[in-house]
């Protein structure tokens, strides 16, 4: 599909998409980790904000600043900002999550040689009044931090009509997913992680465009899509980063028909609501969507979310990516496995590091998982 | 925790410390009186270690530190077995080995005591770590009761305006929930007392670390790891004052006796981060075979070096203040500063880093540390990789050989 060019081409250059636009436009590129980062205040001040995913390939220089026992993931970023990969990055922004989050940010900021460095130091709880109250004052200062960093002025209407087009893009997004949960067949799961992972680095309106026609695409396509015997799975976890994953599951004969993933629904989900203040706005959706598990809205919030999704979605089963040593994750799972076990749902624990293993062991164990359900 | 020497030998006795018996005695009464707080009608709560325990104290609630625990269950050497369970519960072996230990021990009441007492409610500060907080989630639905979220904003370049409202505000609702969940309405003259003894005991606290400035020192970093024990889990009390002014005598008493805790101490070193629990004794005698003493260390201060933000005619604000500010929850370029002080302070030659695969927040940021360290202050740091309470994670023969390579270095 044409449509889809775009998005892999994207996907597959980050860096070279990143300079080409800063090039182009001559505007800044701030870089940002997690979905907790309010990308419409980023956008907002003309910049293009990238979400940083992490170097592929070796990692060596990280080395002499994270112990072995660090996830792969931090390792990877910090691989992407010593090595130079991603010089074309003007500043960063870290949202406060994980333990390993919070001192790679003070790494960072001492190593990485960005030209600015700000903490969003968010609450932990988004649950209580006190936290929705902190919370937006987080959002104001960031909002300032970030003028001054890149010497602009977020004015309440630049800052409306970036939160209507992330909006938009949101609900774009989401009805993706929903024609897929649909009608599997009608997209891959390596395109729909292609079109997720450029969502975050691309110039946003030109995203805007490309997903309308994907969308309309899409819809052209339902008539002729046969329907799906895969498997319906449910991906469960923190960042996706491994697109070929996609792949070995299609192969097994499963497809994944929703998910509960920073790189996926956490993205898109929720709606920023059009108030008197945008940034209040901004930082109330937090407290709406599904959180990740550094974050507490309540002690069983997770478990009961990913039961509802599996049951929404008619899957036979849930995939937990797991990265080795992520807390917040492992911390999780048993109990999330449990609740799914309650209601006689499948689940498998696949651990993956910032790349797949290239042995066949993950095939082999997700061929039988599928083929169990 | 420490473990007498054996008796017979004068010139060991004399060393030891005579407090540790009174110390022991403390605890079991408190463990006791926490674990027929059923039959005594008393409420319990569990709460981490750097949580804002004063205002339990005042509600008359017995505090429950299952980090304490987990120490214990450390120096028992009974942490494999513990941990080992809690994979098989499907906990990663990756996970702080306290937590695993603790949430193993709630399912088989193990651990040198039997378990801890069931609580009430938990109380999860997360200014020493986000851990905390799912190991608290996974206690609240295991135990099925409230769970009250302290949060503390981290500190990397400023503790900023809005953090402070925020750990204000919460201090309210910590307040309101104690209130809801006892039943009764805080004592606000009661929670000074409490708050003006905690502020005493802190200071004596580090009134006793602070001995160690003389050279050579009366005690080392391995018997406060022992003493500490009181400041985490009972300030707030008279207890603790009463102990800490006759530890802090005793002391004392050394200086003028000129007893040093390592016999003809010629190195002074500060260690960082938390104690390998099952190997304190060992690697205390394996300094002193050196004639090396670790005089100081960046963990048993965490719990007085902020009392200078504590202010007893504000107790509530200025503790909200206090518990945001504690050594763990702030950058690794502000932990140095500390760090700088304290080598001042306590005239250090060396540092010895544990570098702790149980705490991340502790640990990353180490390799950092060195070098400012090494840079800024040609200042000699060995790090050693082991884990506070899984011994599978301590191997001996390597740790042995990096502590006889970096002291061979700092003698030349």
């Amino acid at each position: 599909m044409n449509a889809l060019n775009i998005f892999h081409e994207t996907a597959n250059n980050l860096y070279a998409c990143a300079e080409k636009w800063k090039k182009a436009t001559g505007k800044k590129v701030v870089g940002y980790f997690c979905t907790y980062a309010p990308e419409e205040l980023i956008y907002a001040a003309g910049a293009l904000p990238y979400r940083i995913f992490g170097s592929k390939g070796n990692i060596t220089l990280s080395d002499s600043h994270l112990q072995s026992y660090c996830c792969s993931f931090a390792r990877a970023c910090l691989e992407e900002a010593l090595s130079g990969k991603i010089g074309f990055l003007d500043g960063t922004v870290f949202p406060h999550t994980c333990d390993t989050i919070q001192r790679l940010s003070d790494i960072w900021r001492l190593n990485a040689g960005f030209s600015f460095h700000i903490d969003v130091v968010l609450p932990v709880k988004l649950n209580t009044e006190s936290a929705k109250a902190y919370n937006t004052d987080v959002f104001k200062k960031f909002k300032k931090d970030l003028e001054a960093a890149l010497e602009t002025e977020i004015t309440d209407e630049k800052l409306r009509q970036s939160i209507r087009l992330y909006n938009s893009i949101r609900k774009a997004l989401a009805e993706i997913y929903t024609m897929r949960s649909e009608l599997p067949e009608i997209i891959t799961g390596k395109d729909m992680h292609a079109i997720i992972q450029a969502s975050m680095v691309m110039d946003r309106n030109h995203l805007f465009e490309n997903l309308t026609t994907v969308l309309e695409t899409l819809k052209g396509n339902k008539g002729s899509t046969k329907k799906s015997r895969k498997k319906r799975l449910v991906l469960a976890g923190g960042i996706c980063s491994q697109p070929d994953i996609h792949t070995i599951i299609e192969d097994s004969g499963g497809a994944v028909v929703w998910d509960d993933l920073c790189t996926g629904t956490r993205y898109f989900s929720g709606k920023i609501d059009d108030t008197p203040d945008p940034v209040k706005a901004i930082a109330d959706r937090y407290f709406e969507r599904a959180v990740c598990p550094a974050k507490h809205v309540s002690n069983t919030y997770r478990g009961e979310n990913i039961v509802r999704i599996a049951k929404e979605r008619n899957a036979g089963g849930v995939i937990f990516l797991f990265y080795k040593f992520c807390d917040p994750h492992g911390f999780d799972y048993p109990y999330m496995k449990s609740y799914l076990d309650k209601e006689k749902i499948p689940s498998l624990l696949v651990e993956v590091e910032n790349q797949l293993p290239a042995d066949g062991t993950i095939r082999t164990r997700l061929e039988t998982f599928v083929e169990m359900i | 925790m420490r473990s007498e020497s054996s008796p017979g030998d004068p010139e060991k006795e004399r060393r030891k410390i005579k407090c540790v018996k009174k110390m022991k005695d403390i605890m079991i009464g408190y463990y006791m009186e926490a674990k027929s707080a059923a039959a005594t009608g008393k409420k319990v709560a569990w709460i981490t270690s750097g949580g804002p325990v004063e205002p339990l104290i005042a509600m008359g609630v017995i505090p429950v530190y299952p980090e304490n625990h987990g120490a214990m269950i450390g120096a028992g050497k009974m942490g494999v077995d513990l941990c080992e369970k809690a994979e098989e519960m499907g906990y990663p072996r990756d996970l702080c080995s306290y937590a695993r230990a603790d949430i193993a021990c709630s399912t088989v009441n193990g651990g040198p005591i039997g378990g801890l007492p069931k609580p009430d409610f938990l109380i999860c500060c997360n200014n020493i770590c986000g851990t905390v907080l799912k190991w608290y989630e996974v206690q609240a639905r295991y135990y099925n009761v409230p769970l009250f979220i302290f949060d503390t904003p981290f500190i990397h370049t400023e503790f900023t305006n809005e953090a402070r409202t925020y750990v204000t505000r919460q201090m309210e609702d910590y307040i309101m929930f104690l209130e809801e969940v006892c039943g009764i309405k805080m004592d606000h003259d009661k929670m000074n007392d409490v708050g003006k003894l905690s502020i005493q005991s802190m200071k004596l606290w580090q009134d006793v670390l602070d001995t160690t400035m003389h050279k050579p020192a009366p005690m080392s970093a391995f018997d406060a790891f022992f003493h500490l024990a009181l400041i985490v889990t009972l300030r707030g009390t008279q207890i603790v004052v009463d102990y800490y002014i006759e530890l802090l005598d005793e002391m004392k008493q050394r200086i003028a006796g000129e007893i040093s805790m390592v016999p003809d101490e010629q190195y002074r070193l500060l260690w960082d981060n938390l104690p390998v629990w099952y190997k304190t004794r060992w690697l205390s005698e394996k300094f002193a075979s050196h004639h090396a003493c670790l005089v100081a260390d960046t963990y048993t201060s965490a719990w007085s070096g902020v009392v200078h933000l504590l202010d007893e005619n504000n107790i509530l604000e200025s503790m909200a203040m206090a518990y945001t500010s504690v050594y763990i929850n702030i950058s690794i370029d502000r932990m140095f500063e500390k760090i700088k002080t304290m080598v001042k302070k306590y005239d250090i030659d060396g540092m010895v880093m544990h570098s702790n695969r149980s705490c991340k927040p502790y640990s990353f940021g180490q390799y950092d540390l060195r070098k400012m360290i090494a840079n800024e202050m040609n200042l000699p740091v060995l790090i050693i990789e082991a884990d506070m309470v899984d011994e599978r994670s301590f191997s001996k023969g390597q740790i042995e050989t990096r502590i006889d390579a970096f002291m061979e270095l700092l003698k030349q």
